[in-house]
């Protein structure tokens, strides 16, 4: 019923006109569009689920681990220190595989190479416990990804997979989250869709999830091919919508809906 | 990893009214959803949470399956007096967390 809804709405919204990007003056994180209840879970350590996974990560960053027992810690110190800011600037570039890499991508990167260990899973709960541990030094702070030669094809790829009309349905992210935010879309709230919290505690979800695994949602709700996680179309959308949220403060790990 | 954490006032006056917050993590499984290949997910929930402080019962809850995942409760209670507050929370499969807080009133 709910998805019989939604691609009414949907169809609805496909014939209205793109309007373009939103003024950086009026950004506006999902946190403002969603109800004080909400709100007041993800103010409150107390009460925010995400504090669950901080406090794994927090355990899980000074852990040994892999064949080379090594902690997370035995290289980077306290994360307090070494991790505030991080999150703000991922996606970034990696010059060894030459491409981009999301946080949680970097986090297996040095998982494998450094503490050399098997891959984590994707969305597996080790994986987002760290991420929201390290995402959590960066509260507060600036979303600042750093474009310069080498990331800018990637933004421009992200931005091209943003206005990109895909799916049975026909549409692009920017037709929703540029156009028609702030309308409904199935009773709840179209966001502008910045990324300021990720990994996200989901109430739909009942857990703990990252910013691929949000926009898989998307992608399926338009009926469209939904990429694989780590696929590099996603990467480079996640660093456009960065770029897209830039200067919007950190709130990982956020409450959503 | 079960996890889980209380929030209490480190201290209060006597006869004030705290507030105590409790999160625990738990997926909270119904036991009515199934696989996509239509087999029964066993149902796994805490079923029960219990405070106490300095040994008397304060606070008592059964949950049910409908309950969301990992479970924020929060709840009050009058401040008598100095001692600890003890939560414990029981599930299927054998689960138990016990978490203790210490509390000073004056």
């Amino acid at each position: 019923m709910r998805l019989r809804f939604t691609l009414l709405f949907a169809c609805l919204l496909s014939a209205t006109a793109g309007g373009g990007e939103i003024p950086l003056s009026e950004r506006r994180s999902g946190y403002e569009l969603m109800s004080r209840e909400t709100q007041k879970i993800q103010d409150d350590d107390a009460t925010n689920p995400g504090t669950l996974w901080v406090l794994d990560g927090e355990a899980l960053w000074s852990t040994k681990s892999g064949a080379a027992n090594r902690s997370c810690a035995d290289c980077h110190g306290d994360a307090r220190q070494s991790m505030k800011g991080v999150a703000a600037r991922y996606p970034a570039f990696d010059a060894v595989r030459g491409k981009l890499l999301n946080l949680g991508q970097r986090i297996d990167a040095c998982h494998v190479e450094r503490q050399k260990a098997p891959r984590f899973a994707y969305e597996s709960k080790e994986l987002l416990a760290l991420e929201a541990y390290v995402a959590r030094q960066s509260r507060g702070l600036p979303i600042a990804p750093k474009i310069d030669a080498k990331t800018n094809p990637f933004l421009e790829a992200g931005r091209k997979a943003f206005h990109r009309r895909q799916g049975q349905l026909n549409l692009s992210c920017s037709q929703c989250h540029d156009d028609n935010w702030g309308k409904k879309l199935a009773g709840s709230v179209i966001p502008q869709a910045h990324p300021t919290g990720y990994p996200i505690y989901r109430l739909e979800w009942q857990n703990l999830g990252s910013l691929e695994r949000r926009l898989r949602n998307c992608v399926f709700g338009i009926r469209a091919q939904v990429p694989e996680f780590g696929a590099d179309e996603f990467v480079a959308l996640e660093l456009y919508l960065m770029w897209r949220a830039r200067g919007m403060k950190i709130e990982a790990p956020a409450v959503r809906p | 990893m079960a996890r889980a954490v209380v929030t209490v006032p480190p201290q209060a006056r006597r006869g004030e009214i705290v507030e105590i917050k409790t999160l625990a993590q738990h997926t909270m499984e119904t036991g009515f959803r199934r696989t996509q290949t239509g087999e029964l997910i066993p149902r796994d929930i805490i079923h029960s949470f219990r405070c106490t402080y300095n040994g008397t019962e304060v606070y008592r809850v059964e949950l049910h399956p409908a309950i969301a995942a990992n479970p924020l409760i929060a709840f009050t209670t009058v401040a008598t007096e100095s001692g600890t507050l003890q939560f414990q929370w029981a599930g299927d499969n054998g689960y138990t967390v016990t978490e203790i807080a210490p509390i000073k009133v004056e």
